[in-house]
């Protein structure tokens, strides 16, 4: 009776776990069979224990070369994304502009429409124009351009939040824009920025979709592992796989930690600026 | 007084970026609306017909496809709510000190690439894994078999989109006045009517956000049916891909994806229209 009751009352924590237990069952597998020593081409069925694959993580010289190919188009995704997306943020949270709801229409419309269009209506664009070769520089485009709104929302949130008398202060000790912008506005939206070009590496490492339709003759991460899916994909895909998840989960800890420092380094909150002395604000 | 200059500056910092979306989002719509009213072969080349028959034609060859993806993508997203729901509530609402490591959990499997999670759901309802066996045990799968069923789609579609449910309820539960659920308590109201007459009405913000960021990725999804479906299961997303990338069926293709794309552009425009882009940036308060 004592145990019904008890479960009544903690019901919805109960399925809010099984289904956190659920969302993380698949990556479990993933791990799990990354040690998996399969007897034939086919990485499905547990056959026994073995590091073997962990010692050769990078033995499959095509597969860690589309690894290569992903990094470096995730990196210059970030850069690009993250300068377009941060100027993008700040019109839109500082200025009163003529314009502005077709300025947020064409940033929230390309988030909204599904994959398989987006890369449709890009090939299209580059088989009639003709203009650029299908590969690097055309997965590149790409990228950028669906990493964007998202920068646009992480920056746009963390400017939001932001006591524009420290910019104000700085004006007025005869700092013009360009020194406030370096000094007192980069600094203080730097933890929001990062997070961003994080999200846009993010997205970029992980697509498939728009890739697949714009890619040519290059292989990312994602297009090897649907080539090699036909003809059995190596487990050395899980290897790399759990790696890149380790990897991901440290960096974004550091980028906690990093933020939760500058957060108390400088006076973020407006309430916290209030209650102290006006002279105590760093510029 | 502003002057001109300081009046520009917005449109200064606008510029690189709506340009590149305008060039690069806008323009091949376009592109691929010229392309699906051309007749040709990728031999032949390609001619402007105002070949409107191409739009009859896909939609009446691939209407099984078309209904397929919005039936599966509809049965997901109904999914992602039943199990989204009292997931990001338990997170706002019971999680306490865990509340960060519960979001974590959420947005993990983000952290490994979506082909990796789909393949590894293709190991877990392999025909051999104990999950087909239990269910086979309780008579859910009669030929143990799983794959190449729409319920293997539809599981993987869930999956797969369950976090763009659960983020924007979370954030409307989160911003939820608590107050207003203790003056329902205080009004007598049972703990079933104050959720179906305050937390409910007060989160449909975040509910329809999250179905829209649900239903709309899934109806386009072909990565799903390519690996966990059969050629049963295949849905509007494959014809698309196969026509582009195997068939090199350009103009039909074209026609099917601007199809795609119109019907749930409507659906958009009508959410937009009356929510504004603001919910669908993730804040509702827009800067003055």
């Amino acid at each position: 009776m004592r145990a019904w009751r008890w479960l009544r009352e903690n019901s919805i924590l109960i399925i809010g776990l099984l289904a956190i237990a659920y969302m993380l069952v698949p990556i479990l597998v993933i791990a799990v069979f990354s040690f998996n020593d399969p007897p034939g081409r086919y990485n499905f069925e547990w056959a026994g224990f073995t590091t073997e694959y962990w010692a050769d993580a990078f033995g499959i010289e095509e597969l860690t070369e589309s690894l290569l190919t992903s990094i470096r188009l995730a990196f210059f995704t970030a850069i690009g994304a993250t300068i377009l997306g941060t100027l993008l943020a700040i019109a839109l949270v500082r200025y009163q502009f003529f314009g502005r709801r077709a300025a947020n229409l064409l940033i929230v419309i390309p988030m909204a429409t599904p994959e398989v269009v987006i890369g449709a209506a890009l090939l299209s664009f580059f088989l009639t124009l003709d203009v650029f070769q299908l590969g690097f520089t055309t997965l590149l485009i790409a990228h950028i351009m669906f990493s964007v709104s998202f920068v646009v929302i992480v920056v746009r949130s963390r400017l939001i939040g932001f006591d524009r008398r420290l910019e104000e202060a700085a004006a007025d000790l005869g700092a013009n824009a360009f020194t406030t912008f370096r000094k007192v506005t980069l600094p203080l939206i730097a933890p929001g920025v990062a997070s961003a070009a994080f999200l846009s590496f993010a997205l970029s490492i992980d697509d498939f979709v728009i890739s697949n339709f714009n890619s040519g003759s290059t292989v990312t991460f994602p297009l090897y592992i649907f080539g090699a899916n036909q003809r059995g994909i190596p487990v050395q895909v899980n290897v790399i796989a759990t790696m890149l998840f380790a990897v991901t989960i440290i960096a974004m800890l550091a980028v906690i930690i990093q933020q939760k420092r500058a957060e108390k380094a400088a006076a973020m909150r407006p309430e916290e600026v209030a209650n102290k002395p006006a002279i105590s604000i760093p510029v | 007084m502003t002057t001109l200059r300081q009046r520009m500056t917005p449109y200064w910092l606008l510029a690189p970026g709506l340009i590149w979306l305008f060039i690069f989002f806008v323009v091949p719509m376009y592109y691929m609306g010229e392309l699906s009213l051309k007749t040709g072969t990728l031999t032949t080349g390609y001619e402007m017909t105002w070949a409107f028959s191409n739009y009859a034609d896909a939609i009446t060859d691939y209407s099984t496809q078309f209904l397929r993806a919005f039936y599966f993508a509809g049965v997901a997203t109904i999914l992602c709510l039943l199990i989204g729901y009292p997931l990001a509530y338990a997170i706002a609402f019971k999680s306490g000190r865990w509340k960060n490591l519960m979001l974590f959990g959420v947005v993990a499997p983000f952290f490994t690439t979506y082909l990796i999670r789909t393949i590894s759901w293709k190991t877990i309802l392999s025909d051999s894994s104990p999950v087909v066996s239990v269910l086979e045990f309780l008579q859910l799968a009669p030929d143990g078999r799983v794959l190449a069923t729409n319920a293997a789609v539809i599981a993987g579609l869930t999956y797969n989109f369950l976090p763009f449910m659960v983020l924007p309820l979370f954030a409307s539960l989160e911003r939820l006045d608590r107050r207003l659920l203790e003056a329902g308590q205080d009004l007598y109201a049972s703990a079933r009517q104050t959720f179906l007459r305050v937390t409910l009405p007060l989160t449909m913000p975040g509910i329809i956000a999250g179905i829209l960021l649900t239903f709309i990725p899934a109806a386009g999804d072909y990565v799903n049916a390519t690996f966990l479906g059969g050629p049963d299961q295949a849905m509007i997303g494959n014809v698309i891909q196969s026509k582009y990338l195997v068939v090199n069926d350009y103009s039909e293709a074209a026609a099917l994806s601007f199809t795609l794309m119109a019907i749930i552009l409507v659906g958009l425009l009508f959410y937009i229209k009356f929510a504004g882009t603001e919910a669908l940036m993730g804040d509702e308060e827009e800067a003055k």
